[in-house]
């Protein structure tokens, strides 16, 4: 299987990288190989077997409905690049 | 030609848990910004989310009331995009193996007919955070209160035919998550809110493209939004244009949806297992022991009222849209021992005052106790049922209890037959006139009559004896 400059620039834009046009083919080739690699798994007959969601087979452990955390507002703020009674500030998103 | 409208809806009801879905964070409302935002909630490198127990108990809940497939394992997706108020980039979710498969409503139509309406997926995931556009010298502020927040997605089939069919099935959902306590239900605080797909067709056609229109969160916007939706696919077809798939705001100002540009690609969610989270497994015994604590749900309590009280359909549903409204009413029927009188009271005067004071019953100043001790007067013939609205309304106001109001403001009935004789001749003395016509035939005078004797005693003159009287004098 192999994927195509267009399909790496979707998946590079929609994960917001930036892929320089020169490195680009390089990408092609390189992510294509591992989709081979991947692909190889195909030829195993896995008739029966269940799909896993996870590597580790195990379930999961549930917390209980408790509230276990305090506010650390100053000190989470403190290494944030900009703040504003409270808020975090970022580069405004709408027009 | 006529078209054929077809409604899906995708409802988030906010869980009614303690801390977040994967924090030990409280999701209490109205906190200062960023208080109850933990590193989990932010997002730093090197946490890990772990699952609340009540989270998943509350979706088995749900999930048992709409007669669904609980899933033995389920299991967490990452869903991915960009967007400043989701930290970690993806939402925490759930994709091909949900809490919740297959379940169905009943809701009742205009004409009476019961439709069922097909519950598709019911899933639990994440809230983002709130991202406040007001001026921050250019740019936007992020409170990460509500981000991990619990909620469940319930994600109808494209079951309905109209906006009317879609609040229905919204309310009776709504009355459902209430009763079951997995909701409160707020729709302004934005605890239960609604995404509508609509698209249209020609019947029997194949279904149109669908359009989704985002965060509806009040019963009128929902049927409004979805109307004019309607209306605006049907003028671009008939006009030779096309509707495409896209997300549309709808604008309660000026009564229109518009696009909401920029997210084309958006849709690419890229979604795949959580590896942070292991498959959660769900056994026999888990659900039985919520089974049990279940409690009678709106469906079973409304036809219990008409079986039970002898309600009609009407005064049923009314009765059971809110839990504490029917236990409310259950326990005036009973101490009363009139079904009948409990019910007009309820959804009357009492769901009147609560509306006009935007209360919830619970915090009535007439609790059911009170309102059973008015309606024995009114039993007992003490007041009329007139008077006993002015009763209510000064009870109401905190001046006491019924008989202490009707005592302080002289309002006992007059059942006294001397006395409203007294007042009966006098009228019919003084308007002779009236009386003439009466007699001649003009019925409808029997009314002018009974109103100026209510007026002379102040209203306190019990009706039945006063018409008895007028009638036998007037006849004369």
């Amino acid at each position: 299987m192999s994927i195509s400059a267009e399909e790496v620039k979707k998946v590079a834009h929609l994960a917001r990288l930036a892929v320089p046009e020169e490195q680009l083919e390089g990408y092609v080739r390189n992510l294509s190989n591992i989709l081979n690699l991947v692909d190889q798994l195909s030829a195993v007959d896995t008739t029966g077997v269940e799909p896993m969601a996870h590597p580790l087979d195990m379930m999961q452990r549930l917390r209980e409905d408790v509230v276990t955390e305090t506010n650390h507002r100053e000190k989470y703020q403190s290494v944030a690049p900009e703040v504003e009674n409270g808020l975090y500030l970022v580069p405004k998103v709408i027009e | 030609m006529e078209w054929e409208t077809v409604i899906g809806l995708e409802i988030h009801a906010q869980l009614s848990t303690n801390s977040k879905i994967f924090s030990g964070s409280s999701i209490a409302y109205g906190a200062q910004p960023n208080t109850q935002a933990n590193l989990v909630d932010l997002g730093m490198p090197g946490v890990l989310p772990v699952l609340n127990k009540k989270a998943v108990e509350m979706a088995i809940r749900l999930g048992l009331a709409i007669d669904a497939e609980i899933a033995p394992k389920s299991v967490f997706a990452r869903k991915n995009y960009f967007y400043p108020d989701l930290p970690k980039g993806y939402q925490i979710s759930q994709y091909e193996l949900p809490v919740v498969a297959n379940g169905h409503m009943d809701i009742e139509l205009e004409d009476g007919t019961v439709k069922r309406i097909g519950i598709t997926r019911a899933h639990l995931e994440e809230d983002a955070g709130k991202s406040l556009h007001e001026d921050f010298h250019g740019k936007t502020g992020i409170d990460l209160n509500r981000a991990g927040t619990p909620l469940l997605e319930i994600v109808s089939e494209p079951d309905m035919r109209s906006a009317k069919e879609a609040v229905a099935y919204m309310k009776k959902l709504h009355a459902l998550v209430r009763y079951l306590g997995v909701c409160d239900g707020n729709m302004q605080e934005g605890s239960f809110r609604c995404d509508a797909n609509v698209s249209v067709r020609r019947p029997g056609a194949e279904f149109g493209t669908r359009a989704e229109i985002k965060n509806l969160n009040s019963f009128r916007f929902i049927e409004r939004a979805i109307n004019h939706e309607v209306e605006r696919q049907i003028d671009l077809i008939e006009s030779g244009g096309k509707v495409v798939q896209e997300t549309r705001l709808f604008d309660p100002d000026r009564d229109e949806t518009r696009s909401m540009r920029g997210k084309e690609d958006a849709n690419d969610y890229r979604y795949f297992p959580d590896p942070d989270l292991l498959p959660v497994e769900i056994r026999a015994e888990d659900i039985e022991a919520v089974r049990a604590t279940l409690p009678e749900l709106p469906a079973a309590k409304k036809q219990r009222f008409m079986d039970e009280f002898g309600l009609n359909n009407y005064d049923a549903d009314l009765l059971t849209q809110n839990r504490e409204v029917a236990d409310y009413f259950e326990a005036v029927a009973k101490a009363c021992g009139d079904a009948k009188l409990a019910a007009n009271w309820v959804n009357g005067e009492v769901s009147k005052m609560l509306a006009d004071n935007e209360l919830e019953i619970s915090a009535s100043p007439v609790g059911s106790e009170a309102l059973v001790e008015l309606l024995k007067r009114i039993q007992d013939n003490t007041v009329s049922n007139k008077i006993a609205r002015d009763v209510f309304a000064a009870m109401w106001n905190g001046e006491g209890s019924a008989d202490e109001v009707i005592d302080k403001k002289g309002l006992k009935q007059i059942t006294d037959t001397s006395a409203i004789e007294a007042v009966i001749d006098e009228i019919i003395a003084n308007n002779p006139k009236q009386v003439e016509e009466y007699r001649s035939g003009k019925d409808k005078l029997f009314g002018f009559f009974v109103g100026q004797a209510m007026k002379a005693s102040k209203g306190k003159a019990n009706p039945n004896t006063l018409n008895d009287i007028l009638k036998k004098k007037l006849e004369g």
